[in-house]
């Protein structure tokens, strides 16, 4: 059992929660992720560990409430227990000094990026990040980027802050008037595949943190194989991120979907049993 | 070489059309009254063949004997010195090619149902609610880790509790078990027997730690800071193999490991009473001749398939597969498509599975090692499908091995042990599928029961002579 020592909602949809779990905590680096389980019919969902307290022992999770499990999980409170949590899982990003880096995060994505953020301002690179949402208040823990690195860049679809427009703009006029050593894209699909676009035709190394389904995170089932460079590659060890300039996101956006029906009828059955209000 | 008449059929099975649709056990067992006469049958031998044919050279004309003589738990007591799972080995081992294939009724007639006999024995104490009372000795202060809780982990943690040790599992998954809960279905191995066995293992004194994915959560090296003296690793060749062809990674293209692991842990069957789906299709095609192949396939019917092809690159001979689960799947109504070997899986245009394209093969003369090599014919077949399961095979999985530095591994990257089971790192030991290769649940506990003993004598001499220790765990970082 893991307990909840707080939780927090950070945007419309999105949640935060601080966990107890001293373990994983010593251990975690940045790009790291746990898998969870709520209770004893849940399905193991892996989150990134964004943020981790080693003197506390507690690692931050941030989600967003997409279907059953993270609606669920979206309902528990400060107190409250998650039965399992494994971790931290997956290879860390690999860390040096790279000098000018720019890490682009879509949507929720961006928070996942701050411990990257925090490990690469540690190796003394000069870090620029964009962050960018549909709206302004879509665009989670700017503060907290802001603290860290040495340039914020913000984009917004409806231009509520920040630049009006893509992050792959934002990112391209970035490329064209500095010397950027390497990039680092997580979001949505779409966007880190354009974000991969962006980037080839000016040979920057990319990488991406890819989401696929998982299962056990551990390398056992292969549920989470991704296809880089022709070779089939399972993500919870092998990654999750990858050479953006590798992957075939087509691939990855088809199995994605696969259990579109399963998780349209779960969440159905969960809203219609509590009326969206229970915990189980 | 295995001969398939050399498994038993005293057993009674349930109606193979009703099994078929659901997850309750296929084979029922012995009664009393069978088991009897079975174990009548017995010539009692003075250089039992079957003993050598055990792994673990379990006194079989002994507790046959106990048997025989209406002594069950008697009977029972003697396979536990040898086997700490007999409730399990029963029912799984390939006694074809074990006990019963040696066994020297087999010459000439029907072989004696050694694993029935052994499975009753273990059944009747559990419907009879008895548990055996063993001598623990006092504890003795030692830690020692024990990481992965398969059959392997679980005999070594056993072992060492009833020698007085301080032992903790670390176990990667939510639930305790190994293949024995993800892989093996619970129509084969109905979960309880496992649940009663993790008690047992409780009562000794056993600390169970879930959720604990020893190279990430915990390094060896941390473990042995916290004070365990000695680390047995048994984390399995949990790795599923692909084939590497097209189409592989289409959607309802699963490796039988994800597709076995959703149901057997996941209980996704129960979707969405359990939140974790899967897919459920008219048409299968299963890879592979092994267990895990009739596994998968069985289970593909038992969520409402309608026709499942077992296809396989060689023949009805060369089926690795436990004898009985070829029988039952048979029964059952799985289709064998022998010598054809997938080339390409085929999709439709969103993605999901349509068909798999196979080369039609022919076995040619055998080779040095005496195998006869399959080889294309030149023909070729397409079936379609709407759903492929591939389950060519397990190999090592890299998280603690490679958090180890320096440990020396073979092959595949499984880890180099001796015949006691210890590796070339101090203080570190190793047995079953991650040593072997993918095997069976007797070898892993016939490893496991070597590694306990040699982690005893390890950590009885580190106690005796307390400078050298100091020494030894320095090396073992
Ligand atoms: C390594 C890794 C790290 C992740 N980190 C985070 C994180 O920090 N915060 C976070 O909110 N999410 C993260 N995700 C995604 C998260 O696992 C899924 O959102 C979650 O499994 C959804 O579960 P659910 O039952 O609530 O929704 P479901 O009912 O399973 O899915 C609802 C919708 O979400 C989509 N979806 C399902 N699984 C994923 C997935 N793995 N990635 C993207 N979309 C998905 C489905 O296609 C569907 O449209 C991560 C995924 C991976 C593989
Ligand atoms: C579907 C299937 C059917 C089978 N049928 C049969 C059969 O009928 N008869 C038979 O004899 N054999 C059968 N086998 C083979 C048999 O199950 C294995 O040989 C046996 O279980 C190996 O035991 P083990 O203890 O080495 O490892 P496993 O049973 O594989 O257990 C290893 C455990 O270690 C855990 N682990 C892995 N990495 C870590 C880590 N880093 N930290 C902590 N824990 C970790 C895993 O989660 C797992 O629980 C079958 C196998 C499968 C997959
Ligand atoms: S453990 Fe397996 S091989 Fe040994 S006697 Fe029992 S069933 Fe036969
Ligand atoms: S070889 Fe067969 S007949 Fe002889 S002791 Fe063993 S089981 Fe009995
Ligand atoms: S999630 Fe199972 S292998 Fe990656």
């Amino acid at each position: 059992m893991y307990k909840i020592l707080h939780k927090q909602n950070v945007a419309p949809q999105v949640d935060a929660v601080i966990v107890d779990a001293p373990y994983i905590a010593t251990n975690a680096q940045a790009g790291n992720f746990v898998v969870l389980r709520l209770h004893d019919r849940g399905e193991r969902i892996p989150l990134t560990i964004a943020d981790s307290d080693r003197q506390k022992g507690t690692i931050t999770l941030l989600f967003q409430k997409i279907g059953k499990t993270t609606e669920e999980m979206g309902r528990l409170k400060a107190g409250d227990t998650i039965k399992d949590v494994a971790g931290p899982l997956g290879h860390p990003t690999p860390m040096k000094r790279y000098g000018h880096c720019v890490l682009v995060g879509g949507g929720i994505g961006s928070a996942t990026l701050f411990p990257i953020l925090k490990g690469l301002k540690e190796k003394r690179n000069k870090v620029t990040v964009i962050l960018g949402a549909r709206t302004e208040e879509l665009l989670v823990w700017k503060d907290r980027f802001k603290e860290y690195a040495n340039d914020l860049v913000l984009t917004t679809d409806d231009g509520s802050a920040g630049r009006k427009g893509l992050v792959t703009e934002a990112l391209k006029d970035l490329i064209e008037s500095s010397n950027l050593k390497i990039a680092l894209a997580v979001g949505p699909i779409r966007m880190m595949q354009a974000v991969s676009e962006v980037t080839k035709p000016y040979g920057l190394k990319t990488l991406v943190s890819l989401n696929p389904v998982m299962v056990e995170g551990t390398g056992m089932c292969g549920a989470c194989r991704v296809n880089i460079a022709g070779k089939t590659k399972f993500a919870c060890i092998e990654g999750p991120e990858f050479d953006a300039h590798e992957v075939d996101f087509q691939e990855l956006a088809n199995r994605l979907g696969f259990y579109r029906d399963e998780e349209e009828q779960a969440m159905k059955k969960y809203k219609k049993r509590c009326n969206g209000r229970c915990k189980k | 070489m295995p001969c398939p008449t050399t498994y038993n059929k005293t057993m009674r099975v349930r109606d193979p059309k009703k099994r078929a649709k659901d997850f309750k056990e296929v084979a029922l067992g012995l009664t009393a009254k069978q088991a009897i006469k079975e174990a009548q049958r017995c010539l009692q031998c003075k250089k039992p063949k079957c003993v050598e044919g055990c792994p673990v050279e379990i006194d079989i004309p002994r507790f046959i004997s106990s048997i025989r003589d209406n002594n069950f738990l008697a009977g029972l007591k003697t396979i536990r010195e040898y086997n700490l799972l007999p409730a399990i080995c029963g029912r799984v081992c390939p006694q074809e090619n074990q006990c019963q294939g040696a066994c020297i009724l087999g010459r000439k007639k029907t072989p004696i149902s050694i694993g029935a006999l052994e499975r009753f024995a273990a059944d009747y104490e559990a419907a009879i609610n008895e548990t055996e009372t063993v001598e623990i000795a006092k504890p003795n202060g030692h830690k020692v880790a024990v990481i992965g809780s398969g059959p392997a982990g679980l005999t070594v943690a056993a072992d060492l509790a009833k020698l007085g040790y301080d032992i903790t599992i670390f176990e990667a998954l939510h639930e305790p078990g190994g293949v024995l809960v993800y892989g093996i279905p619970e129509f084969r191995l109905p979960k309880k027997i496992i649940q009663r066995e993790i008690e047992y293992l409780k009562s000794l004194g056993v600390k169970i730690k879930v959720n604990w994915v020893v190279g990430k959560t915990q390094t060896v090296d941390q473990l042995f800071e916290e004070g365990y003296k000695a680390a047995f690793v048994g984390v399995g060749a949990g790795s599923p193999r692909y084939m590497n062809i097209p189409g592989e990674n289409l959607n309802n293209v699963y490796f039988a490991s994800e597709f076995l692991t959703r149901v057997n842990l996941m209980k996704a069957e129960q979707f969405p009473k359990y939140d974790t789906p899967v897919k459920r299709a008219e048409k299968v095609a299963v890879v592979g001749a092994g267990n895990v192949a009739m596994d998968a396939a069985r289970t593909a019917q038992r969520l409402g398939a309608k026709e499942v092809y077992i296809v396989y690159r060689r023949t009805e001979h060369e089926m690795p597969s436990r004898a009985e689960e070829v029988e039952h799947a048979e029964e059952e109504g799985i289709k064998f498509e022998f010598l054809s070997n997938p080339k390409e899986i085929i999709g439709d245009e969103k993605g999901y599975v349509k068909a798999i394209k196979c080369d039609k093969m022919v076995l040619c003369e055998p080779d040095a090692s005496g195998r006869r090599r399959p080889d294309c014919s030149g023909e070729e077949f397409t079936l379609d499908v709407d759903q492929v399961i591939m389950a060519i095979g397990q190999t090592s999985n890299p998280i603690l091995t490679k958090s180890i530095k320096g440990l020396k591994l073979w092959g595949a990257g499984y880890i180099e042990i001796d015949e006691n089971g210890k590796t070339n790192k101090p203080g570190i030991f190793a047995g079953g599928d991650i040593a072997t290769g993918a095997a069976t649940v007797i070898s892993a506990m016939g490893a496991g029961k070597r590694a306990a003993r040699s982690i005893n004598e390890y950590v009885m001499t580190l106690a005796k002579a307390p400078r050298q220790r100091k020494k030894s765990s320095k090396t073992a970082k």
